[in-house]
Formats: C-alpha cells, structure tokens, sequence
C-alpha cells in the first residue's frame, strides 16, 4: 500500500470539518473522491498536500509515518497537487514554472546557479509524455488554456510524483482534451503513479475510477471498487438520508409574476482563464411574488454568475430581456438596481459583502444611505436607529453598533449582511449562499427570514450548495449545467437524486 | 473577544462615531514630540515668540491646502501625484490674467479653480473609467500640466514686468487682492493664507463627516467592490476625490503666486512628496478606508514646526533634509498599529 490516512479529524475554529475518516491508495490507481461542496473534500486533500498540519489521526506514506509541516514537504516526498485554480506565473516561461521553487541545481554552487541543461532536458521528456509541443522559453500567458493544464500537469510531474492529486481537471476541457486527459492518466498508471481524481462527474467516476471513496458531511460515507458499485448507490453515499424536519411544509401562495427573464446571457468578465466558469447562455424564467426559486448546480455551472450579472454586477456582458412587474427593466449598474427593489446578497461575505473596517451601523446603512442623508447631509440619529432597529430584529449579538464589523463572529456578520438588504426594502432579493459558514443555529434564522420575506410577497432566487436546504426551502428549483438551464423540477419532483443528475449533465427522470 | 447580547440598545441619540482613540493619540504625540524639540532648541528664545509660529503657519499653508486635496484621495486608495504640477500651472494662470491681462482677481480666481477642477476631473477620469492605476495616470497629468504650465508663461516667470511690443518692459500695479491675501489680520497675528488652509479643512472635515459623498470616499477605498455591489457610485466618488484635490491645487496656486507675487512655471515642484508625506505622517493609510482631515492638520503642523525649527537653529539644508527624511520614517513607525 503506498498511502494510508487513517483517522483523520479536522475542524476550523471549533466546526469539526472532517471526522475520522479513512483513505488509501494502492500505487498505479485512480481514486476518486467523491461528495457534496462542502463534503470535506478539498480538507482532506490540503491535509495530505501539508496546508493544514493542525489535524489528527496519522498519515503512512510507503509504510512510514509521515506528518507534513508544509506543502514543500509534502511535494519533497512525492505527492503533487495540480490546482482547480491554475498555479503558474503568467508572465514567467513555461520552463521556469515547471521548475518554480524547486530548480534543478549544478554541480558548482549549487545554492547560486540553476542547472538551466538539465532543466531543458528534463522538461523536454516531460512535454514529449504530455503531448505538448510547444517553445519553453515562451511565457505561459501565450497558451490557451487546454496547454496550461498540461503545464501544470507537467509541474507536477517534474518532482517524480508518487502520487498526483487532480481536482476536477476537467472542468474546463473540451471533450478532445478530456481524451488525452485520460491517456495521459493512463499512461501514468503504467508507471506506477496513483492519482487521487476529485470530480462531480458521474460519467468521468465510471470512465476512469478504479475505486471511489465517497465523503459526507464531513464522514465516509463508503470506499469501493467503481465496477462494483451502482449509480444509485453512489448517489445515495453522497446524499444520504432524506431530510428531516427543519424546513416545515409551508403554504405557498405565489402572487403576481415579479421578476421575467427572457434569453438572458452574461459573462463574468476578468475571470481568470484558469477558473472553471460557464458563461450563462440565454436562460428563461420567471419569479412570483411570494416564490422561492432555487437555483441549483454545481461550482461553476454558472448560477452564481447569473444572479450577479442580473443585478448589474457587469451590466457590458448582460444581453436579452428582464421585466420587473411587468415592466421592461435594464441591467445597468448595482444602484439602478437597488433603487428598482433589487436585492443581492454576494456569496463571498468577506471579499464583496461586507466593508470590514467599517463599524456596523455604517455596513448596515450603506446600502440605503440615501434614506439616511436628505440632501446629501448624513443624519447620524437616523443612521443609529435604522442599525439598532436591524440588531434588534435580526437579534445580532455585538458589543455595540459602533463596533467594527471584523470583530464579530461569522454568523453575525452575515446577520449584518441581510440586515443592510433589508433595509433597501427589495421586491426581489438574490441570495447567493446565504447560509454559508454559519452555525446551525443562525441557520434556523435565516430560513425563517426567507419564510417570512415571502410571506410578505418579496420574490427570491436562492442558490446555495447544501441540497437539503435547497430542497426545503424553494417552491421550485431550476438545474443550471454549463451556463443553461437543464432541468426545473416542482417541490415534488425535487430530490437530491434528480437535482445532481441535471447538475451533471444527464438526464433527470429515468 | 466576548460578545454581548444587546437586548436594550441604549439610545445615545447620535452615533458616537469613531472615538477619540489610538490614533488621534499617536498624532498628538508627534507633533508634541516636534513642539518639545522646539522648546529645548529654542534658538535664543525665538520660539517663544509668535511671530515665529505666524511664521510657520503662513509658510506651511500651501502645503497643507494640498494636503487636503490629497487627504480625499489617500481615503479612497488612492495617490495624486498631480498636485505640485496643478499648483504651478494655476500660480502661472493666475499671475497670468491679473497681472497681464488685468483681469479682476473675483473671476481670474474662479478661471484657476474651473482650471485645478478639470486637471483633478481628468486624472480622475482615466481612473474610474479607464482603469488606469493612479499612480500613472497622476504621473500623466503632472507632466502634461508642467507642460502646459511651462507652454502658456513661454517658460519664464511671470512677473508684474510685461513686455510691450516696442521691447521695453513696464512694470504692472499689484492688484488689490495680492496684498490682501497675503496680508496678516486679527492685529497681525496670523496670516490670510493660513485660514484659507484652515477653511480647507473645514470643507473637507464637513465632507468627510457630514456628507454622504464622504462616507461614500471611505467605502470606496476600505473595499471597492463591496461599495460598488451596495450601490455606491464608486466612479463619481473617484471623479469626486481627484477632482477636489484638483481645485485645492489651484487654491494653493493662488497662494503660492500671491506670496511670490509672481508665477513661476516651476512652482510646487516636489511639493505633491511633501503632501503625501504631511498625510502619511498624520496617520491617514496609503491603503485606503480610513483617515482623518484632523490627522492631516496635525501632520501638517508637526512637518512645518520640524523644518521651522531646523531652520532656527541654522541647520543646513543638507542636515535638514537627512533629519526630515529620518523623522518621516520614524513618524511612521510610531503610527503603526501594534499587532
């Protein structure tokens, strides 16, 4: 056996992320891991890469116990991670990324010079494995994407990987790409290297897995051989049991048509080539008011982009129709919006939700300073009652509405978040993961936040990557893969089951 | 840290604002550390004369006018290396239409600020619409406006001696305005120019804490894209601080060219550093999403106490700038919040 994980426990700050879990690999295998966003997954991975060496249980590599204290460790004795987001240096050549960090070194001097020979030779032998004819002293920023991923696959060849770790490589690739992907997989199971394959794939587990290990909620759900195990069984390894009682059956009463989009498309610009994104591609729908619709699909199938894009984050990328009760309505920027009731909570609280220098009560009013500030003067008495009676309803803990927002707790600050939205008092409000991060408890609050704006007739998309939530929560749910919409499914037809499998791709109802 | 349940938020009315922290104390004790130096090298008593102090504050006004505009653009992460640059071209401008052109002071100061505004809007422009790095596209408008300074005056100062056509020169009567703005009032114990730089910071302390657009300022610097997804008009605000920084160049062109009594294409050379340096040494962050119009007054005082001082005691400039240099470094240090 050359890899063994045994009993391995993490959690961040307090939050167990992974608990007792188990892996192996047996040299010249392909593994995959499979699960959930949020399964545990990348954890275990950056465990076994020495990000984390915070955890516990023990890991055995050829027999020996080892313990990575960082990620030159861990690549010092063979593993090699190559990255869902691209890790080259644009501007550097091919041949110097391929050797970043850990340059070949001459006989002389070996702490001064790189063996620049040597390097050449080696990264010729590896692109002529991988495929690639292209100049080395160019830099990487010239090659298309598809090269790239094979220069990262180089990389980490360059190390003599035992072990290779790809996360969804294939994400991004065209079907021709993806062949060679796998002959290049094959390939390297002749000589010996195990690789450990994250995908969300069904046909790609099928295709190229030798065994599979499945992660839940942190857990091992179960490892098999893929040839003995059934689709069904996995989808009900990665799932689960069916929900419980946490989202009560609510009376939906959907009024008038709020929100109407008709072949709506957007791209999100100044994305990194390397990041795994669909552009959304023409999609048709419509919200009522007092509806919850989900939004549902896997990283980068473009439902976050979507909701984004519909409220005006990159209004140049927006074409096709909107109607906001009725009324035509034009993408232009997050004020247009905001001012006709629109509503976006960003998935990402810390990078573009909220200012975390700033104090509470100025995050909370931000969004609808104008209330606040007649002619522009800011009214401070306005300003502190409109905050207090936000912490009031939401029941923030804080030391005081002046406080700065970084020094709450995470559940709180998104509290906070909601709380500058709701003061916009939106007809349609966009939430993207509002659960994200946050303890069971907030949770339970901000479901029946949801419950409640819809009682009072607000429209809301919701996306959010924990299936039972989405099921519980939404009145329909539309399935986005690759940019479009493939599925929308009634609170009947929702299940776990039949959402992953229009998230993959394939069809929904057997 | 602990965190309380508020179940009765007491009602304080107002917001308390920032308090009156770190920060502010750190400021203070610079410019106390400064005035203590003053009071030991007092060169002969001079110091506790205030007509030295007058002095000082007539001396360093220009530079604090600019510090001002530059205050707004530090706050929104950004840098104006235009300043100086403005400040020549307005002082030419100026000197230009009142001396030359006998232009009534009221409309010839309204012409510099029209022309401060459209550099500041302009630099400001290719920040917020083209993208440009401030540090560049500030680099663009400072040559292209010393360029510009230097085209309209034909490279010569502009003096009250204007050329007649016959090649003699005859000597024009200084305007009314000059000796007014450059007069001392209150029975001669401070200069205009110095509550012109007070009135500066009037305005910007009334935008920075009483307008919205300044709250908008701090938004857009503490985080951009968070500002612009809650509907700030993160482009205005940035047209709004480079803009503002504009028109107080060119109140301190007017300054500067009443002082001299002439304008000097060259003026204000180097003068956007010492800007920078007066917010910085204030305790205003490079980084953006905080700082104080306040910090800046103080920053401005403790520069022109410290050169006021070496320059008392007789110290040569070449000392006096290896001082001035290790003090900033030494102001920031102190500044920095200990982690």
């Amino acid at each position: 056996m050359l890899l063994s994980m045994r009993g391995i426990c993490k959690s961040f700050s307090g939050v167990p992320v992974l608990r007792n879990v188990s892996f192996d690999l047996e040299p010249g295998e392909v593994h995959v891991l499979a699960g959930e966003n949020g399964a545990g997954k990348t954890t275990l991975i950056k465990i076994l890469a020495g990000v984390y060496d915070d955890y516990q249980g023990e890991i055995e590599l050829n027999g020996r116990r080892v313990r990575f204290p960082s990620p030159h460790h861990a690549a010092g004795r063979g593993i090699s991670v190559i990255h869902q987001e691209m890790s080259l240096v644009g501007t550097l050549p091919v041949i110097d990324n391929i050797f970043l960090g850990r340059e070949l070194k001459p006989r002389f001097f070996p702490r001064l010079f790189v063996d620049r020979a040597g390097q050449l030779a080696k990264a010729r032998e590896l692109c002529s494995r991988l495929d690639l004819d292209i100049d080395l002293m160019r830099p990487v920023d010239e090659y298309p994407l598809t090269v790239k991923n094979r220069i990262e696959i180089a990389k980490a060849l360059a190390v003599d990987a035992a072990i290779l770790i790809m996360d969804e490589p294939t994400g991004a690739l065209s079907t021709p790409e993806v062949e060679r992907l796998y002959r290049i997989i094959g390939d390297l199971k002749r000589r010996g290297t195990a690789v450990i394959y994250i995908t969300h794939r069904m046909e790609e587990i099928y295709r190229i897995g030798d065994r599979i290990t499945v992660l839940r909620d942190g857990q091992r759900a179960g490892t098999a051989p893929v040839s003995e195990l059934s689709e069904t069984k996995l989808i009900r390894w990665m799932i689960g049991r069916e929900l419980g009682s946490r989202f009560p059956v609510r009376e939906s009463k959907p009024g008038a048509e709020r929100l109407r989009l008709e072949n709506f498309s957007a791209a999100k610009p100044g994305t990194s080539p390397g990041a795994k994104r669909h552009p959304v591609r023409n999609v048709s729908f419509s919200v009522r008011a007092g509806e919850v619709v989900g939004l549902a699909g896997l990283q980068g199938s473009g439902n976050s982009s979507l909701l984004a894009g519909l409220f005006g984050a990159f209004p140049r990328s927006i074409h096709g129709k909107v109607f906001l009760d009725g009324r035509p309505f034009r993408v232009r920027s997050p004020q247009w919006s905001i001012r006709h009731g629109l509503a976006y909570l960003p998935s990402d609280r810390k990078e573009s939700g909220l200012i975390q220098g700033m104090t509470v009560a100025e995050n909370i009013s931000l969004a609808s300073l104008e209330k606040a500030s007649p002619w522009g003067v800011l009214r401070s008495r306005t300003e502190a009652a409109m905050a207090r009676r936000q912490v009031q309803a939401l029941s923030i803990r804080l030391p005081g509405i002046d406080s700065e927002v970084r020094q709450l707790s995470g559940g709180n600050q998104q509290k906070v978040l909601l709380a500058k939205w709701i003061e916009t008092e939106p007809r349609v409000f966009l939430l993207d993961e509002p659960t994200r991060g946050v303890d069971v408890g907030v949770k339970h609050e901000i479901y029946a936040l949801i419950r409640r704006w819809v009682a009072e007739g607000t429209a809301v998309v919701l996306i959010t990557s924990e299936l039972q939530e989405l099921i519980g929560l939404s009145d329909r749910i539309l399935v986005m893969h690759r940019g479009q919409v493939t599925a929308e499914l009634t609170r009947e037809e929702a299940s776990g089951e039949s959402i992953l499998r229009a998230a993959m791709g394939k069809p929904w109802k057997n | 840290m602990e965190e309380l349940t508020i179940l009765e938020v007491p009602d304080r009315g107002t917001l308390p604002g920032r308090r009156f922290d770190d920060s502010w104390i750190r400021a203070i004790s610079a410019l106390c550390f400064v005035f203590l130096l003053g009071l030991i090298f007092n060169s002969g008593g001079a110091f506790f004369e205030w007509g030295t102090h007058r002095d000082m504050l007539r001396q360093i006004s220009v530079i604090g006018i600019l510090a001002c505009g530059m205050t707004l653009v530090v706050i929104t992460a950004g840098i104006d290396l235009s300043v100086g640059s403005i400040l020549g071209l307005n002082a030419v401008l100026f000197a230009l239409l009142t001396l030359h052109l006998a232009w009534p002071a009221i409309p010839a100061a309204g012409a510099c600020l029209l022309a401060g505004l459209a550099c500041g809007t302009a630099s400001g422009a290719l920040i917020a619409r083209w993208r440009m790095q401030p540090f560049i596209a500030t680099l663009a408008t400072m040559v292209f406006t010393r360029g510009l300074a230097k085209s309209i005056s034909g490279g010569e100062k502009v003096s009250r001696a204007v050329a007649q056509p016959d090649g003699s020169y005859q000597y024009a009567d200084l305007p009314g305005f000059f000796l007014w703005l450059d007069q001392k009032v209150l029975g001669g114990n401070i200069a205009v120019v110095t509550l012109v730089f007070l009135a500066c910071v009037v305005v910007c302390w009334l935008l920075l804490s009483r307008l919205r657009w300044g709250r908008y300022l701090y938004a857009v610097g503490a985080n951009e894209e968070a500002a612009r997804l809650s509907g700030v008009p993160t482009g205005r605000i940035k047209l709004l601080a480079y803009g503002m920084a504009g028109a107080f160049s060119a109140i301190a062109g007017i300054c500067q060219a009443v002082q001299e009594q002439q304008g000097d294409p060259e003026a204000g050379a180097a003068y956007e550093l010492s800007a920078i340096a007066v917010v910085v040494i204030g305790g205003t962050s490079l980084s953006g999403g905080q700082g104080r119009i306040g910090f800046t007054l103080l920053g401005t005082l403790t520069i022109g106490y410290l050169e006021k001082i070496l320059s008392l005691n007789a110290v040569s400039e070449a000392s006096r700038l290896i001082l001035t240099g290790c003090i900033i470094v030494a102001a920031v240090l102190l500044q920095r919040k200990r982690c």
